[in-house]
């Protein structure tokens, strides 16, 4: 036993002596390690208060109740921004209720019924393509396919005078829906597979159709990252304005749109013009406007956060 | 219960935006209702933003809509018939002329005001006072590049310091007319001078640096007068006088192009182009920091309108 024992110490020993030099060097790395991962949060973090703390000190000079009841004017006291936040809110209502189905839909077609071919795979990597093109294109697509109203080929789709959509909330809001598919479509897909297949096979088990189960199982269970998903997405819309300037937001509109088919502007549009205006005043007014869009973009990303949560809590029960 | 969830959450994002909706449409003042579509250049776009928000509030039945697609941009939508009224920097091209007679848009053009670009120095400098059209074309000519690079190049009477050249980027309409007019080819221009579509970070260049100069409409040097100076053109400042007389060189027209098809039919466009050249409405040329036609012109203008409608 003794010889036993003091044979395995000095094994102890001649091991722990080749590693005894590097021990506080190996502490070292992991706090260095620590610390960039903690210097990397704050830098995002940093950023924001900075950029929050510039905004704040010229954006709210014309925070009042005038600045969300007036339209646009030359006048920069009297200005306000009320058909931009009127044409955003109907943009995204719309690009909201087309996104979702196409977007949920095409995902669950790849996840649950497509069969696993060259074909699917084809559509799975130009999807991902898809989401990497520029805002931009989007932008002239739209403005074929929606305002025009052709694709490209042959003769426009006509009803009476009036070809597509025109320059409207509608061509609009198409056209930022086709920005976003692909995001709402790989953020469904990826909330879809992690729903266990155990789940799936337990439904088939006790008899359910296909339908029966992705109905009731598969999107239920998917549906808070789904939801994530798509309100990210949202949000990327919303601050969008290279493609609705393309499709032809106006600049200067004195009312709010009544139907699908009037002309708009839109938030951020609204701020490139006061922006790029000679007089200070007007700069503090686009200071105003950007952060009526950050709190609207807060509350779109703290609504998300909620309905994860809430979802996922009935989802687990 | 997670179907509820998902109706609350879209019932509530309809409610936000129909509490917003809650339209105020008052009693109307005036019977005149419709759409009058604009577009066109940005130069033109304060005034006509101005006009039509008087407008507007005069008529609230009417639907004005002003979009900033620049000069050919604009008249590409006004040819096709998209718009009634379209912005203009610049006379309208021959190849446009061509495009509208082809869709059979016929157009009155009525000059609206006059734009005098403003050549300007830091408030600091001393020596950059007066230049010629000539001593302009060697500063920004295509030629200079990489060769007129001191000040003591340009007059032997200058320092011999770096030249900090600013102007607007190569899509602006104001570059085109600068280039046409200094070095006699529209679009010609030394490449190594800092460009920007944004004048203001143009003026904050030439606030930054005592031997810089550039160049942009004068309702950007009248917003900051506190850091940068003139440089006169020919011996001329631009005021509201010299640009209007066309003394100063440097003054380019600003047009709007209206639709004879639209005056005819439409009897809101009429009455609005009525109100853009009356008094009180061309007044707007002014307090947007341009300068006015001539008072005959005007009228001239005035009697173009009334005859196109008979």
């Amino acid at each position: 036993m003794s010889d036993l024992s003091g044979s395995s110490r000095t094994d102890i020993k001649s091991q722990s002596s080749m590693f005894k030099t590097s021990l506080a060097l190996r502490h070292f790395r992991g706090r260095v390690f620590y610390g960039v991962c903690l210097a990397g949060s704050l830098v995002g973090i940093l950023l924001l208060i900075v950029l929050m703390n510039d905004i704040r000190q010229d954006g709210f000079e014309y925070f009042s109740r005038h600045f969300f009841t007036n339209y646009p004017s030359r006048k920069p006291e009297i200005a306000g921004f009320r058909g931009a936040i009127m044409g955003t809110l109907w943009v995204m209502t719309i690009v909201a209720a087309t996104a979702f189905p196409i977007g949920v839909g095409a995902a669950l077609y790849l996840e649950e019924y497509a069969k696993k071919n060259r074909l699917t795979s084809l559509i799975q990597t130009n999807i991902s393509n898809l989401a990497g093109v520029p805002s931009i294109v989007f932008g002239i697509l739209g403005l074929q396919l929606f305002v025009r109203g052709t694709i490209g080929y042959g003769p426009a789709i006509c009803i009476g005078e009036s070809c597509g959509f025109g320059r409207s909330v509608m061509s609009g809001a198409l056209t930022l829906t086709l920005l976003i598919l692909p995001v709402v479509i790989v953020a469904s897909q990826e909330a879809i597979k992690s729903v266990p297949p155990s789940i799936r096979e337990a439904s088939y088990g006790v008899g359910a159709t296909r339908w029966q189960t992705v109905s009731s199982h598969v999107l239920p269970q998917a549906m808070p990252g789904i939801m994530t998903g798509m309100i990210l997405a949202l949000s990327r819309a919303i601050g969008e304005t290279a493609p609705i300037i393309m499709i032809g937001a106006l600049t200067f509109v004195a009312f709010s749109p009544e139907t699908p088919l009037d002309p708009f502007t839109a938030m951020p549009i609204q701020v490139l013009n006061w922006v790029s205006r000679p007089q200070a005043e007007f700069h503090d007014l686009a200071a105003t406007g950007i952060v009526v869009l950050l709190i609207t973009l807060l509350t779109m990303n703290t609504l998300a956060v909620v309905l994860r949560i809430k979802l996922g809590r009935e989802s687990a029960r | 219960m997670l179907r509820d969830s998902i109706i609350l959450y879209l019932v509530v994002f309809f409610m936000l935006s129909m509490a917003a909706c809650g339209s105020s449409s008052d009693s109307s003042v005036s019977n005149l209702s419709g759409a009058i579509a604009i577009d066109g250049s940005s130069t033109v776009y304060p005034v006509t933003e101005a006009v039509a928000e008087e407008f507007q509030i005069a008529n609230p039945d009417t639907r004005v809509t002003v979009g900033v697609s620049g000069t050919g941009g604009g008249f590409t939508k006004f040819c096709v018939s998209d718009t009634d009224i379209s912005g203009a920097s610049r006379p309208i091209k021959d190849n446009e002329r061509e495009l509208c007679a082809e869709n059979g848009v016929e157009f009155i053009e009525l000059r609206v005001g006059l734009d005098g670009l403003a050549v300007v120095k830091n408030k600091d400098n001393n020596y950059l006072n007066d230049l010629s059209m000539d001593q302009l074309a060697k500063v920004w000519g295509p030629a200079s590049e990489d060769s007129v690079m001191k000040w003591s190049q340009v007059d032997s009477s200058f320092p011999a310091e770096d030249i900090d050249l600013y102007g607007p980027g190569t899509d602006s309409g104001t570059f085109d007319f600068f280039t046409e007019e200094v070095n006699g080819e529209g679009g010609a221009s030394r490449g190594d001078y800092t460009p920007s579509e944004d004048d203001n970070v143009l003026v904050t260049g030439i606030a930054g640096n005592e031997h810089s100069m550039g160049y942009f409409g004068y309702a950007y040097y009248a917003e900051n007068m506190d850091t940068l100076g003139i440089i006169k053109v020919n011996g001329v400042t631009p005021s509201n006088e010299t640009v209007s007389n066309g003394s100063y060189a440097l003054s380019r027209p600003l047009y709007i192009y209206v639709s004879i098809n639209s005056l005819q039919k439409k009897e809101q466009v009429l009455e609005f182009v009525r109100y853009y050249l009356s008094d009180e409405g061309i007044a707007m040329v002014i307090e947007v920091g341009y300068s006015n036609v001539p008072v005959d012109e005007l009228e001239a203008s005035r009697r173009t309108v009334e005859e196109s409608v008979q």
